[in-house]
């Protein structure tokens, strides 16, 4: 009878193995001791001999892939046996990618397959017939499996995060296959309480108008007289800021690039640019930096780019995020193909873009989907400052002043033109070298400011 | 308001039509001399003769035709089947002449008709007497399709029925007949055809169910309730037209829908409502769309595996569980 065969421990530490070449393929007869497949494990490249007798029925994992301990890799069995419910029951054995910690048990880990969305959960690993439950049990699973596959919400789940301005890529789905469901968003929308619709609708809307019920809110704390704090509840927002900051700064290896760059030239270019544009628009220094910023992600594509757990994406299309601070807290929208579009579109973009963000207006779809952001302190005076990165995003630019700083040109101190710009860098995606070359890119882009409009 | 039961919610219908309208009648087999086979024609015949309580021959094809030839010509009749398993043979005229003679005859000829008897499930009277033809009928454009759940309804959707223009297949609870409702003492009980009522208001889930299934769906919302979860029964009434608007509204309200038929599962009514849903509600749901139906099979004898078939309260809560993520 046919059988399913697990990747064997091929030494004593290993946990996991790239499946680095397959020496048999399917049909091929194999008796006990014949070489497989060539395993890379955590010391080295090892040989699976297999230990049974048989036909290769099915191979299960790629050439390249990485197989955990246990996990199917091949099916065995006699000339001609129909292994589809064994492929099948090998599929459900190769549980939804989930890094979910609390859930390492020894069970079938992931085969990565193609298939971006999760399978259904199967059971331990130990007996091989672990049958796939279907749909319907409340694990939490993380909503957005690992290698960015799609994020599976209800469609009033979305409706909800949209309305109550929750992230849903930092809601926990409890739904089958991770599906976020709407006691998921409530549970972060209304701290961990679920509320009727109507509390929520109400709530959301005196976040929209914080001068008219914010004080009437927080008043009653201020009576209680026997304290020496003010405790005050936090926003959705401002929930969501620290929880995704707090994840951002644990999980992602941030380091720091810094330069300080000759900003007098864009500064003359864009003087230049406002005057030719009259009072038809304005120009300003962050408009033509999100202009840089994109352009050097084209010359140094590396950097447009996020880790996704088996591996590196690096996206086609340049999206750069800004960052808009608003009364209690801050919010990123988007300018989508900011490489593609002129200095003067990406301004009213901007301004566009923060104005309604400081009325809460805007839509999902406008804060969503950055590659990479810029966050700008430079007009409250702050020289540098490094930021925390905007995950998935492998790269955040952090802008100072521009001041009056003494320079050497010829060999002479003058007073001239510096500003200075930090990237913190996701070491997972972007080593030291490579930032610098973004960076240099980015200083020639802001230094030979012609080259924006080019 | 008295209350009365459903058989005699009909009978009141049929006779204050009948007084009402000398053009109306009925036809059908035992309806007068045996008072029905149901009992719901009772004293009819001795109130208003043989001229307008007809006893038919065992011949459904026959008497259907009479009545929808009569109905072409001026009269109003109401056709009775003694349960809407013997509709299957009279099926071609309902479906064929009925349903279509307005539209073929260019509007020269309307048919205002009324079949009605019950349907669905009894009681141990096996497959074939044991079906819910409802979907047969709501399939079919020129049809209206009525199904009272409470004797309340079914007064006033039987004597709406029988003023209405158009063939209405009126289709009866074959085991509601004994059940009670209160019913208002007016003589003109209308209820609009296509009007959904609202039978348990709740926030947390709709149940959509018609005929027998909303006591099932009522019964259920009461066990429900005491795990704290609360329904909302929706009963459409009539299937054709269908009142779309008050279902999803109700959808709209909760985010959830199980839709629960006595009838098969497949290309059962429900599936059409499912779709009118999830059309209208699309952002609204949380969960798929559940359907309780009887099993994919003709009707067993026994009485333990006919119950088991059908939806039962347990099978309603179950999949009230599941689209709250409960299971």
């Amino acid at each position: 009878m046919a059988q399913i065969i697990g990747l064997p421990k091929l030494s004593p530490t290993m946990e996991e193995g790239v499946l680095v070449k397959w020496s048999k393929k399917e049909g091929d007869k194999v008796s006990p001791g014949d070489l497989v497949a060539e395993v890379e494990t955590d010391k080295a490249n090892m040989d699976f001999n297999i230990e049974d007798d048989g036909v290769l029925l099915k191979l299960l994992a790629k050439e390249g892939e990485t197989v955990k301990l246990g996990a199917p890799v091949l099916i065995i069995g006699k000339a001609g046996e129909d292994v589809s419910a064994l492929v099948a029951q090998a599929g459900a054995q190769a549980p939804a990618p989930a890094p979910a910690p609390a859930q390492a048990k020894p069970k079938a880990e992931p085969t990565p397959q193609p298939q971006p969305q999760p399978q259904p959960q199967a059971k331990p690993q130990p007996q091989p017939q672990a049958k796939p439950q279907p749909q319907l049990q409340a694990k939490p699973q993380p909503a957005q499996p690992a290698g960015g596959g799609k994020l599976l919400a209800s469609p009033l789940a979305k409706s909800l995060a949209i309305e109550l301005g929750v992230d849903l890529r930092t809601v926990t789905g409890s739904g089958p296959g991770g599906r976020i469901v709407e006691r998921d968003v409530r549970a972060i929308g209304s701290n961990g309480h679920a509320a009727p619709a109507s509390d929520d609708a109400h709530e959301a809307q005196a976040e929209a108008k914080p001068e008219e019920t914010a004080i009437a809110v927080r008043r009653p704390q201020a009576a209680d007289h026997d304290t020496d704090y003010t405790d005050t509840p936090a926003s959705n927002m401002r929930k969501r800021i620290a929880a995704r900051l707090t994840e951002a700064k644990r999980d992602v290896p941030h380091f720091y690039l810094m330069r300080t760059l000759d900003a007098a030239p864009m500064l003359a270019f864009r003087e230049r640019l406002n005057a030719l544009l009259g009072d038809k628009g304005k120009v300003s220094v962050n408009d033509l930096i999100v202009k840089a910023v994109a352009l050097a992600l084209r010359r140094v594509p590396e950097c447009n780019a996020a880790w996704i757990d088996d591996g590196i994406r690096t996206f086609h299309r340049v999206h750069v995020g800004v960052a808009v601070a608003l009364p209690e807290g801050l919010v990123t929208p988007v300018v989508r193909d900011a490489d593609q579009k002129g200095i003067g579109s990406i301004a009213a973009e901007v301004r566009d873009l923060a104005t309604r963000a400081k009325n809460r207006q805007l839509k999902a779809h406008e804060i969503t989907g950055s590659t990479f952001t810029v966050s700008n302190l430079g007009m409250l005076g702050i020289e540098r400052f490094t930021a925390i990165l905007n995950p998935p995003e492998a790269g955040i630019l952090a802008i100072g002043a521009t001041i009056d700083a003494p320079v050497v040109k010829n060999g002479q101190v003058a007073v001239g033109k510096t500003l200075t710009v930090t990237m913190s860098c996701d070491h997972r995606v972007i080593d030291g070298a490579l930032g610098a070359r973004w960076l240099a890119a980015f200083v020639d882009l802001v230094e030979h400011p012609e080259s924006l409009a080019l | 308001m008295s209350v009365i039961s459903y058989r005699e919610a009909l009978g009141q219908a049929m006779r204050e039509e009948m007084e009402r309208d000398a053009n109306v009648f009925i036809m059908g087999e035992e309806v007068g001399h045996y008072n029905g086979a149901y009992k719901v024609t009772q004293g009819m015949l001795q109130r208003f003769s043989e001229r307008r309580v007809i006893d038919a021959p065992i011949a459904e094809m026959g008497f259907a035709g009479i009545g929808i030839g009569a109905a072409m010509v001026g009269l109003r009749p109401i056709i009775e089947f003694m349960t809407f398993n013997f509709s299957l043979v009279a099926i071609d005229q309902i479906v064929n002449n009925a349903a279509k003679i307005y539209q073929m005859s260019a509007g020269q000829f309307n048919v205002p008709i009324v079949f009605r008897g019950p349907g669905g499930p009894a009681v141990q009277v096996a497959a074939q007497h044991s079906q819910s033809l409802e979907s047969f009928y709501a399939h079919v454009p020129g049809l209206k399709v009525v199904m009272p759940s409470t004797a309340y309804d079914a007064k006033g959707l039987l004597k709406t029925a029988i003023r209405d223009d158009n063939p209405v297949v009126f289709i009866e609870g074959e085991t509601l007949y004994n059940t009670t409702w209160e019913v208002p003492e007016v003589e003109d009980h209308l209820i609009p055809l296509g009007v959904a009522d609202v039978k348990r208001e709740g926030k947390d889930v709709t149940l959509i169910a018609w005929s027998k299934m909303v006591w099932t769906c009522l019964e259920a919302a009461k066990a429900l309730a005491e795990q704290g979860i609360e329904c909302e029964v929706v009963d459409p009434r009539t299937l054709r037209p269908l009142d779309v608007d008050t279902l999803a509204a109700s959808v709209q309200k909760t985010g959830r829908c199980v839709i629960v038929e006595v009838g098969w599962p497949v290309a059962g009514f429900g599936a059409e409502v499912a779709y009118q849903i999830q059309k209208r509600c699309m952002d609204a749901l949380d969960a798929p769309i559940e359907r309780v139906t009887s099993d994919d099979v003709p009707m067993p004898y026994a009485k333990n595996l006919e119950d088991e078939v059908q939806p039962q309260v347990k099978d309603v809560v179950a999949a009230v569980r599941r689209v709250l993520y409960l299971e």
